[in-house]
């Protein structure tokens, strides 16, 4: 046992093969499907059915978007488990393709939700689903204590009333977690989640948003008029318990968040990659052991790049090494989002611009990678909503005092 | 040197070179002299000050460097030293200090807290630190920390990252008083990590076996007085002459350069940077005053070095210049240490500040502006931690560490410095002053990324 921050021995030979992967399958296609928004791209099938086979040979060491689960093996040695795998490579993936990886068959945001949240039998009727996440409504987005989607308990199912936007892969997958509130009156404690299969009649995919960036992956509106589920798809705990509040639904994002970092890590090492060799072989090379300032300007805006995304790598590391050994995690897991959120944003855009015309041109990816990098600053909690929890942990403030 | 060129208006007292004066500004020029003039004081004309004394809170005082002891020679002369070996390592993920280092930063934390902290501000006035502080530091073995236990110091295998936890908590009492209790260990450490059978027989039994008069004030000298300084290609230069070498040169922010009994200085030597042993009685040595922003505590001087002649068995290591980048990069290693620990003091005092201050009907934490600023200064200062620590780790492994080091200087610079403006900052103008020692953290945190030696784990 000694400190010790470099990737795990044991992950190695799976990051590098991902890595192989998004090279290989997911670049070559990363253009074409940022063109063709909205048209399925089939080759992830294979890529996904490849992936479910490293999964049960366990060769993927429990990554992916299941990965998040808390498990306890009772092994309370250090722990390198499917937490830090699972975003050692999503980060891979990224660094291949982000809006690709989000539309990777079976690993959905709300896959990571049910192996955060479900019970062990839910955990196993609802194994092998593609399950996407909805939480925002067209009427709120950070302030998801706001939820007016309703469900209503009627026998042996919850019927639920309500519209869900920006839904990640809302039309390619087969299941939807669901936010809804079983009583409003009784706020944030009565919001639970549901698991609803797409096949439920009332649930309509409405329209697909054009977008930004991530176009390769699909983001749907979902109407849902009184969709029947079965009450035992209810993810979690069905009391209303005040005392327990938000913690429930919550916990989710602890586990995603640094997941959505991992993205933010991978596209943007993807651009700080491409612009390294570039500037390269126009005579700019960084020199680790010089003062930045006595360097080439470009040289020196890499070597802060590099440093802000170092930085961003590490606190992702961290708050899944933490989750891998069962320690609270939310200070990191919102850190860690925050930093790389914004460092994502900060070197695409850069990268675009040492590289000039070449990198705002679209025979590069780099101009891509700058679109895609956005939403990484918004989705899961926006930059300002990390801050916001950051802020009130370190300072020891509620919500109600630090509003 | 003419009046007229005394009066030269550019160039001096921070107007830029290009600057020229308007026979007004002669006129004043003139008058300012003259008030500046003892003349004044001789015929009585000016209130009698107290007599200046010989301290480094001023610079231009001059003085040869402390006679110091005799380093009598011992030990097989160009025989390799002994060296600790790297630590082992399981390849697992792992944040987790060993339990002798949690004790050792326990220790240390408590010696910051109740020993640094309190004598920081005078410390900081008098550009010095206390004896007793120093004295104190023996006693916790922070000189030894380094040194392998074989040569009678208390490091198993590689303690980079001892040494990074120790750097971090001691920062966290006061940086300034950390670097004048790091730098004779900066010294014994070079000399372990380098050192031949003869050079740490001579030197590093001064440092293991203190006598009353404590260990050797010891500098690490490699910083220039220099625009665009670069460490790595020294102005400083040592010529071969016969059996020995001459060195010419002037090293700036020298800590403890006024009690210092060896330095280790950064010289070109046929071209490559190179470090040399020179011992404080070698004749050619003057030691100037030289207080800066900050880190004042560390008592910094400016070393001349005129027509100094060591033998060649002075030379510390390779002559390749491989030793002298590997002990830069060791030594920014340190000062990102010390960047976090006094980031993290900032931290630690907004923090109950913010809650406390009230504006408006509420405490100023309870605005977003206000919170966010807090909230960034965590998350960057782990940022800058994780980094250090990565780079620490490699280091005690034996690995290759030149981009993660690179990486850490720049984010602890940069983020290090935020972090101090930012404390600042929150306090208003109760920042601004002595009252609270935020002024004292800004002046100190940019020191990191300029800082070069001195300090080393």
């Amino acid at each position: 046992m000694a400190i010790n921050l470099d990737d795990p021995k044991k992950f190695r030979p799976l990051r590098d093969q991902v890595h192989q992967v998004a090279m290989n399958m997911l670049r070559p296609i990363s253009r074409k499907y940022d063109r063709a928004e909205h048209a399925y791209p089939k080759e992830l099938d294979m890529l996904a059915a490849m992936a479910d086979g490293l999964n049960e040979s366990g060769t993927s060491e429990g990554a992916g978007a299941a990965g998040v689960r808390r498990t306890d093996d009772g092994n309370t040695g250090n722990k390198n488990g499917s937490n830090m795998a699972s975003v050692m490579t999503v980060a891979e993936m990224c660094w291949g393709d982000t809006g690709l990886l989000l539309s990777m068959p079976r690993q959905g945001l709300g896959n990571s939700a049910i192996a955060s949240v479900a019970n062990d039998e839910q955990l196993k009727r609802f194994e092998g689903t593609w399950a996407s996440m909805a939480i925002t409504e067209p009427s709120f987005g950070s302030d998801s204590a706001q939820v007016s989607t309703t469900a209503v308990l009627d026998g042996d199912a919850y019927v639920l009333n309500g519209e869900k936007i920006f839904v990640t892969s809302g039309e390619r997958s087969d299941s939807i977690v669901v936010w809804a509130t079983l009583d409003k009156s009784a706020g944030r404690a009565a919001i639970k989640s549901f698991l609803v299969p797409k096949s439920t009649p009332g649930v309509k995919v409405e329209r697909l948003e054009h977008k930004l960036g991530i176009r390769a992956s699909d983001t749907a509106v979902i109407t849902f008029t009184d969709a029947r589920v079965p009450a035992e798809n209810l993810l979690g705990n069905p009391e209303i318990n005040t005392k327990e509040g938000f913690a429930g639904a919550m916990a989710t994002f602890d586990n995603t968040r640094p997941l959505v970092a991992s993205m933010a890590v991978g596209c943007a090492r993807a651009s700080l990659d491409l612009t390294r060799d570039l500037l390269a072989k126009a005579g700019v090379v960084v020199d680790y052991d010089r003062p930045a300032h006595l360097q080439h300007a470009a040289a020196a805006k890499l070597l802060q790049m590099e440093s802000d995304w170092e930085g961003a790598y590490l606190l992702m590391l961290q708050a899944a090494w933490m989750a891998d050994n069962r320690k609270p995690n939310s200070l990191e897991a919102s850190m860690s989002k925050a930093k790389a959120g914004r460092v994502g944003s900060d070197i695409t855009l850069s990268c675009v611009e040492l590289c000039s015309t070449v990198g705002y041109e679209e025979n590069e990816l780099l101009e891509k990678w700058s679109r895609d990098s956005k939403i990484l600053d918004i989705f899961e909690g926006t930059q300002q909503i990390q801050q916001l929890i950051v802020a009130r942990r370190v300072l020891g403030l509620s919500s109600a005092e630090l509003k | 040197m003419s009046l007229i060129n005394n009066l030269k208006g550019g160039g001096r007292h921070g107007i830029p070179s290009a600057e020229s004066r308007d026979p007004m500004g002669y006129l004043i020029a003139g008058l300012s002299r003259f008030a500046q003039s003892d003349l004044l004081d001789r015929i009585g004309l000016r209130k009698q000050t107290e007599q200046a004394v010989f301290t480094t809170t001023s610079n231009g005082f001059k003085v040869v460097a402390a006679a110091g002891r005799q380093f009598k020679k011992t030990g097989s002369k160009g025989k390799q030293g002994k060296r600790a070996p790297g630590a082992s390592s399981d390849g697992v993920f792992d944040l987790t200090p060993t339990e002798d280092e949690q004790m050792l930063v326990d220790v240390v934390s408590e010696y910051a807290d109740e020993a640094l902290r309190p004598a920081a501000a005078e410390a900081n006035e008098a550009c010095a630190a206390p004896q007793e502080v120093l004295a104190a530091s023996l006693e916790i073995g922070i000189p030894i920390l380094g040194v392998p236990d074989e040569l009678g110091g208390i490091a198993e295998s590689r303690s980079a990252i001892a040494g990074t936890l120790v750097a971090e908590a001691l920062a966290h009492g006061d940086m300034g008083l950390a670097v004048a209790v790091l730098s004779p260990g900066a010294v014994a450490t070079a000399i372990g990590l380098w050192g031949t059978d003869e050079q740490q027989q001579t030197y590093l039994p001064a440092f293991t076996e203190p006598t009353d008069a404590g260990v050797p004030a010891a500098a690490l000298a490699l910083a220039e007085p220099a625009v665009l300084f670069d460490v790595l290609t020294p102005a400083t230069t040592g010529v071969r002459t016969g059996d020995e070498i001459v060195l010419n040169g002037t090293k700036a922010l020298v800590a403890r350069g006024a009690d210092a009994e060896l330095f280790i200085v950064g010289a070109s030597l046929e071209g490559k940077p190179v470090l040399f042993l020179v011992e404080s009685s070698t004749p050619g040595l003057t030691i100037e005053g030289d207080p800066a922003m900050g880190v004042r505590a560390a008592g910094l001087t400016t070393l001349r070095l005129e027509d100094v002649r060591v033998p060649a068995d002075a030379i510390l290591g390779d002559t390749d210049g491989s030793t002298y980048t590997e002990c830069v990069r060791l030594s920014r290693l340190a000062w990102c240490a010390l960047a976090i620990g006094t980031a993290q003091a900032v931290l630690d005092y907004v923090t109950p500040y913010v809650k406390e201050r009230q504006a408006f009907g509420e405490p100023i934490a309870h605005r977003q502006s206000v919170a966010f600023m807090v909230a960034d200064m965590a998350i960057e200062l782990q940022a800058m931690r994780l980094i250090t620590y990565k780079a620490a780790s490699r280091v005690a492994r034996g690995k290759d560490a030149t981009r993660e080091i690179a990486l850490a200087r720049k984010i602890c610079a940069d983020k290090g410095m935020r972090i101090g403006n930012d404390g600042v900052q929150l306090l208003g103008g109760h920042g601004f002053v002595k009252e609270h020692p935020v002024e004292r953290w800004y002046r100190d945190l940019r020191a990191v990324g300029v800082m070069e030696g001195t300090v080393l784990v």
